[in-house]
């Protein structure tokens, strides 16, 4: 397979396309417009759709139609963005239906600005809309994930019937690297609840999210939560490095495991003994994973480009035993290798 | 060992595809590389920045913050990012452009007129490509081969007689004294 340059955005958009997907709705907003740009070139070629619609809200919408014709459909925004689709993200949950929610994020909170942040965890793990429900959420960590995750979230979404969001941020979105793309596979998930014409052969699909009866509406919702135990058992995906005998474990996701994992190598050559954890899966979150990777540490340390917002996550995961700490900047300022390694030579020696 | 490569100047001297064309040029040698633009309001009117990591190991942060290696074209990006090279770092500034305000005993410096170079040869606009050879010469990241590689991938195909004159850049900044 050839290897080409891309940017994280543009890796976004061909994956997609290759994926199957037939739809793309969207709306301009830095810094993700490189998918955009790139699927309104590409989709007429493939006779799928690219429509640029007139806001966030009125694009979630459209996928939510095309969704409930069984079509594969995307939408794409930067964090303020993904708030404004937040309703129609719920709607698509409660509506059983699958599509690919791209959230290249940047600093927030409000209009915030636009350079890259991992700000928006907490919505994309606890709370992309109303309701009870999830959402899968991936999180690359390079182009090349970009790709082979998107892949993998049209599928796992088709599998589940859910909505799955790529996490990424606006460093990975604008970042060139080589990668490889696969061939496309034939989708082979079973799409006899689409609403895409009976023909006079079989009774109407209905795809609905009002339920006014209380017992009806407990009922669909407690069917989800049963899917979403496979889920959290099946479809965990995460990374160790270094673990086995580590004092520390770093945690970290997306760009902050890169810059985390120079960390901890640099970390290494001075004599501490750091690991790094990567869950590449954020909701379902790899807690088995972690308690794992994390048996020999005496400390864990969260390295995000946010507030900590993992760090409950990690609490909870390892149940409180052992000591967890954080490290972050945030408003778009990405964390250099040297500040991890700082943070680490202050934490090591302690036990 | 990566080298982390750091390139700077003003919008629309070419930073970015300087950047571009040693990280091609990484893709067709088969070294890792990364390539990362700055954007948003420094692209409009103010300086434009460009990180570029090539080497044998898979690359941690793409964000270049203390390069081994510093082109520069403008005085806004020397005053901003001089402290930051590495000790024992080249830098490598169009001296028709940056006026050297502050020097450094620990770094290799090499001063090129490239902007001037470029009018003086017809090759207006390519001061970028020029410094970039000098940069070239002088670290032994790539062969002239692997460049022209790197080129050949970066022009499209409907613009192959700029391919020429970037060659020609190339050498003329590989030549300067």
């Amino acid at each position: 397979m050839e290897k080409v340059l891309m940017k994280g955005n543009e890796a976004i958009a061909e994956a997609a396309v290759r994926a199957g997907c037939k739809c793309y709705f969207g709306y301009p907003i830095t810094p993700q417009s490189e998918i955009s740009a790139y699927l309104s070139k590409k989709m007429p070629l493939v006779g799928g759709t690219f429509l640029q619609a007139e806001s966030e809200i009125a694009a979630i919408n459209m996928v939510l139609g095309a969704a409930s014709t069984g079509t594969r459909a995307m939408t794409s925004s930067s964090s303020p963005g993904i708030s404004l689709k937040s309703e129609g993200i719920s709607y698509i949950a409660a509506s059983d239906l699958p599509c690919v929610i791209i959230n290249v994020q940047r600093g927030g909170p409000g209009l915030g600005g636009i350079q890259p942040s991992q700000s928006d965890y907490w919505q994309a793990t606890k709370g992309l809309g109303h309701g009870d429900f999830h959402v899968l959420v991936y999180a690359p960590a390079s182009v090349q994930e970009m790709a082979d995750l998107v892949i993998r979230a049209f599928d796992k979404a088709e599998e589940y019937r859910m909505p799955a969001m790529i996490l990424a941020d606006g460093l990975l979105g604008q970042m060139m690297e080589p990668v490889v793309f696969p061939e496309i596979r034939e989708n082979s998930h079973d799409k006899s609840w689409a609403a895409d014409g009976h023909k006079n052969k079989r009774e109407h699909n209905i795809i609905n999210s009002l339920f006014l009866q209380p017992d009806v509406l407990e009922n669909s919702v407690k069917a989800r939560y049963e899917r979403y135990k496979t889920v959290e058992e099946k479809e965990t995906v995460a990374e160790s490095y270094l673990c086995e005998d580590a004092d520390i474990v770093v945690c970290a996701f997306g760009a902050s495991a890169r810059i985390a994992k120079s960390a901890v190598a640099k970390a290494r050559e001075k004599g501490i003994k750091a690991g790094l954890f990567r869950p590449v899966t954020l909701y379902p979150f790899p807690e088995r994973e972690l308690r794992e990777a994390s048996k020999s540490a005496k400390k864990l340390l969260s390295v995000e480009m946010s507030m900590g917002q993992m760090t409950d996550d990690l609490r909870l995961a390892i149940n409180c035993e052992k000591p967890v700490e954080f490290f972050g900047r945030t408003g778009g300022i990405i964390p250099t290798p040297a500040e991890v390694l700082k943070k680490l030579e202050e934490m090591g020696g302690e036990w | 060992m990566n080298k982390e490569i750091l390139l700077a100047g003003f919008g629309g001297q070419g930073i970015l595809f300087a950047g571009k064309v040693l990280a091609y040029s990484g893709l067709e040698a088969g070294r890792e590389i990364s390539w990362l633009p700055s954007y948003g309001p420094e692209m409009r009117g103010g300086t434009a920045n460009c990180s570029v990591v090539i080497g044998d190991e898979p690359v941690g942060s793409p964000l270049v913050t203390e390069p081994d290696i510093l082109l520069v074209m403008n005085t806004p990006s020397y005053d901003k990012f001089i402290g930051a090279v590495k000790k024992g770092g080249k830098v490598f500034a169009d001296t028709s452009m940056v006026d050297i305000s502050s020097q450094r005993e620990d770094i290799d410096f090499y001063g090129i007129p490239a902007t001037g170079l470029s009018g003086e040869n017809g090759l207006d606009g390519m001061a970028n490509i020029i410094l970039l050879g000098r940069a070239l010469k002088e670290s032994g990241l790539f062969t002239l081969e692997e460049v022209t590689a790197g080129l050949e991938k970066c022009i499209p195909a409907k613009k192959k007689n700029l391919l020429e004159k970037n060659l020609e850049a190339l050498k003329i900044g590989m030549k300067s004294e």
